[in-house]
């Protein structure tokens, strides 16, 4: 085995591209390991801990570290893939290229544009914003990390220019069809979502989606706009726009309980609007709650919600500490709320399992490992989340590791029958590795506090 | 309309996971090319950007800095102007231990000119004793290329900004080769600048009295759809100024204006200092906007590449010049040049200059080439600036303005650094110039412009 080790000058890609550059080079015959990451502080230490002899670099640097039998060969294809990502950005063609912005304010004053999707790390997400602001045009902040002083001021901003702010930390959004960030394949319909949780809006509107109900807009807000320091301005202009949109007959809130002063304000809202609004306060009740409400609402029938159980026979003994190992912050907190926190629960996509590196529903790596380190009669309870954005195909990597577990394990799995992941043959696949598969979030926790 | 009514177009910026996702639905996107900021920039990046008055600040400087009407009204002895005892020169402040060798040669040559010293050892004596008080040009209203040495004895253009009303100075330009301004202070060049004090300067002054002013913002506007980029090029911008100036010339001083009107023709480079007059009287106007990020001043001193901005009025944020890479002159080389030097960025900083390279393919050489190099250099550099200039226009960019108004925030964002065109000098006093090129700034006077905007920043939050 032989180590290589590249530092390069000037040469950005995002985590997630080198995510797979780096999976691709070590998938090549003979490589033991390879990473290619930006230099960041956590990334050398990575690297550094498997082994590897690291010059000094900056965070600006491209670092690859290769270790196989001739990884000479693998950065050779390091160079093809690497200009491929250069190549995929930009104008092609002949003739004179229109050079591609290198900020979303050169980019917004090349006109076309309506909304600005920014997935920036978290503490260059705030200038990207702005000047979505300022450009007048609405943004989605899908990054997280964004300083709390300076979400107040970009939705204050926001609120001068006329602009709907969503986010930071917003993961989810449906606009007129059209699914930004973590978003699943929703079938069009009547009810509008104003979402403080992402993955929130996904388990509620991925229920509506199976019982034959869709959506006509989820407007994300971010999980702080209801706290006292922003005040819910995104809520309220949400609020206003979903009133305002004729395809949208009945809106569902759906938050944490917001911050005593800021519901006062979000009541005077929703009592003043046109449209009937369900509130879906997790605290006061749970997401599946929340979408037989807005079934009844509007005079539609609640379908029993499906559920692929373990096949007869192959259940595996529990009794042990239930294990919740999420993807989103809300299906914990709700998986909590549910089993009366009897458990263990984690949440790894907070931001402290994400600076540095992909969120867990793109990038498996951190769940794997926590499966591997289950003990036996321990319960697992599990979101699996589908969509666009999503890990095209969890159940490749994660159904294999849910069959090694030494005791039973419960997925929630939240997506449509449309989304491209394919939902039947996911559940099939957890079901197959000895899982409970649920669509309901609630519903699997239940079930997971009844083995544990 | 409202976001909701239809499918969004969507400006992408970030993971291209996510752009990737909307690919697959058939959404019409615009990726950004973002990249991380600057080393060191990123808190400063945002508290600067959330500064409440940012973006009227911003907006107001580049107005006043795009309104400017520039003309020639004068041409005045620096002696009327100039403080007791001061000689001004080019770029943020410099000591003479610091001086590099073309600004110690003008320095010295200055006190030849002057008689302040009978020779070169004396002369050099007395600056090191100080008996002469060095001073940025632009802290005198004045701009100067290359070692940018003003002294009593020289004249100056006078500018005035018509629609603000303030007046900047810049001294008459020698001609190429053995000048003062390159640091040489031969005979020649002693000879030279004694015609220039006794005839070529009065004869000016007296022509431009026939004329009234000359408005210098449209005939730049003129001399960039003639192929000038107005720094390293200003051969059309001359010809223009002399078909302004000749019949005046004649009349003033039928006996010497044959002379004159030759020195003129003589170099192609005679308009460079009345265009950075002009520059200066524009750039000055957007001056002290307090929370603006605009640029205001870029300069060199052959040492030192200094910024000031408009929010921090008066203060210099440095880092080291760099050596230009260009094309030299007969045997000349690398090794033979000096450290970037000369306020000539105020070309640039004004929207001309590197800035407006797409206007002289004549001199795509210095930039790569090609005639694609100079479109690229100017297209950049609208990443980096905050307006696009309502006059001065690039016919091959479908007169598009000519990008105005470097923003320091976008400098530390993006990374790309204005590019200047500029003349080299060589690096042992007296030598001269030796060649022609393109430099880039240091970035760290650019970060540490930023860091001192953030600090100015009172925030609330904090």
């Amino acid at each position: 085995m032989t180590d290589l080790v590249l530092v390069r000058k000037g040469a950005y890609h995002d985590s997630v591209s080198l995510m797979r550059v780096s999976r691709a080079l070590g998938e090549l015959p003979g490589m033991e390991a390879a990473m290619v990451a930006m230099a960041t502080e956590l990334n050398v230490s990575v690297v550094r801990e498997m082994g590897f002899e690291v010059p000094a670099t900056e965070p600006g640097d491209l670092l690859v570290a290769l270790r196989g039998r001739d990884p000479g060969t693998a950065a050779g294809e390091l160079d093809r893939r690497l200009a491929e990502l250069g190549g995929r950005r930009g104008a092609g063609g002949g003739g004179r290229a229109e050079d591609p912005p290198l900020t979303t304010r050169s980019a917004a004053a090349r006109g076309h544009a309506d909304l600005v999707l920014v997935s920036v790390p978290g503490e260059h997400a705030f200038c990207e914003a702005v000047d979505a602001v300022e450009a007048g045009l609405p943004v989605m902040v899908f990054s997280d990390g964004v300083p709390l002083r300076l979400e107040r001021r970009l939705k204050e901003l926001g609120e001068e220019r006329g602009v709907l702010v969503m986010g930071p930390d917003c993961g989810t959004a449906v606009i007129a069809g059209v699914g930004l960030g973590f978003a699943n394949v929703l079938r069009p319909g009547p009810v509008g979502v104003v979402a403080a949780s992402g993955t929130g809006a996904q388990q509620v509107t991925s229920l509506l989606d199976w019982a034959g109900t869709g959506v006509s807009h989820v407007l994300g807000v971010g999980g702080r706009d209801l706290s006292a320091e922003v005040g819910g301005l995104s809520t309220l202009r949400a609020l206003r726009m979903l009133d305002d949109d004729p395809a949208t007959e009945l809106v569902v809130l759906v938050s944490k309980p917001p911050a005593p002063g800021v519901a006062a304000r979000v009541r005077e809202a929703v009592a003043a609007m046109r449209t009937p609004v369900v509130e879906a306060f997790l605290d006061e009740g749970d997401l599946t709650g929340a979408a037989e409400a807005a079934l009844r609402a509007l005079g539609r029938p609640v379908p029993g919600w499906p559920c692929w159980d373990v096949p007869a026979g192959r259940g595996r003994p529990g009794g042990g500490t239930l294990r919740g190992l999420y993807s989103g912050g809300t299906l914990k907190a709700e998986a909590e709320l549910v089993t009366g926190l009897s458990g263990t629960f984690v949440d790894y996509g907070d931001d402290a399992y994400t600076r540095g590196r992909p969120h867990p529903m793109i990038d498996p790596t951190l769940r794997l490992d926590a499966l591997s380190r289950v003990a036996p009669g321990d319960v697992v309870l599990m979101d699996v989340v589908l969509g666009h954005g999503a890990d095209p195909d969890p159940a490749a990597a994660l159904a294999p590791a849910v069959a090694r577990v030494p005791g039973p394990v419960v997925v929630a799995l939240v997506g449509t029958a449309s989304d491209p992941q394919d939902l039947r043959r996911q559940a099939a696949a957890f079901q197959e590795a000895g899982a409970a598969v649920f669509l309901s979030n609630a519903q699997a926790a239940r079930h997971a506090r009844s083995l544990s | 309309m409202s976001l909701l009514d239809a499918p969004p177009h969507v400006i992408t910026v970030g993971t291209s996971l996510l752009d990737d996702a909307l690919a697959a639905q058939a959404v019409p996107t615009t990726p950004v090319a973002w990249r991380p900021p600057l080393p060191g920039a990123a808190r400063a990046l945002a508290t600067v950007l959330a500064d409440p008055r940012r973006a009227a600040a911003n907006a107001e400087a580049v107005r006043r800095l795009t309104s400017a009407r520039p003309y020639l009204v004068g041409v005045r002895r620096a002696a009327e102007v100039l403080p007791e005892r001061t000689f001004l020169h080019a770029g943020p402040p410099i000591t003479w231990e610091r001086a590099s060798g073309p600004m110690r040669g003008a320095l010295i040559g200055a006190m030849l000119l002057e008689g302040l010293a009978s020779g070169e050892e004396e002369a050099v004596r007395r600056l090191e004793r100080g008996e002469v008080e060095l001073r940025p040009c632009h802290e005198h209203g004045a701009v100067g290329p290359m070692a940018g040495v003003v002294c009593p004895s020289m004249w100056l253009f006078e500018v005035r900004d018509e629609e603000h009303g303030g007046t900047a100075f810049c001294s008459l330009n020698e001609g190429l080769g053995k000048v003062l301004r390159y640091g040489a202070y031969g005979p020649e060049v002693l000879e030279r600048l004694r015609w220039m004090d006794e005839v070529l300067g009065p004869v000016l002054a007296r022509a431009l009295a026939r004329t009234g002013p000359i408005d210098l913002r449209a005939l730049v506007a003129q001399a960039l759809q003639m192929g000038d980029e107005l720094h390293n090029r200003n051969r059309a911008a001359t010809s223009l100024l002399l078909r302004e100036l000749a019949p005046a010339v004649v009349e003033a001083a039928p006996g010497q204006a044959a002379r004159v009107l030759r020195f003129v023709i003589g170099n192609d480079h005679f308009f460079l200092n009345a265009g950075m007059a002009a520059a200066k009287a524009s750039t000055d106007a957007a001056r002290g906007v307090p929370g603006s990020s605009l640029v205001v001043a870029m300069a060199r001193n052959g040492t030192d590449f200094g910024v000031q901005v408009s929010g921090l009025e008066g203060r210099w944020f440095t880092g080291p010049a760099g050596v230009p890479d260009g094309l030299y002159l007969g045997a000349y080389g690398p090794q033979d040049a000096n450290p970037d030097i000369g306020d000539s960025t105020i070309t640039e900083t004004s929207g001309l200059g590197g800035f407006a390279m797409a206007a002289a393919p004549a001199i795509v050489r210095f930039v790569g080439g090609e005639v694609e190099d100079a479109f690229a250099a100017t297209r950049s550099m609208y990443e980096i600036t905050l307006a696009e200039h309502p006059a001065y226009q690039i016919p091959g960019l479908g007169f598009r303005g000519t990008p105005v108004g470097i923003d320091v925030a976008l400098v530390a964002r993006t990374g790309v650094l204005p590019v200047v065109n500029t003349g080299i000098a060589g690096r042992v006093a007296g030598t001269g110039q030796v060649g022609a090129g393109l430099v880039r700034p240091p970035a760290e006077a650019f970060v540490k412009a930023l860091l001192a905007l953030a600090d100015s920043v009172s925030d609330p939050f904090e």
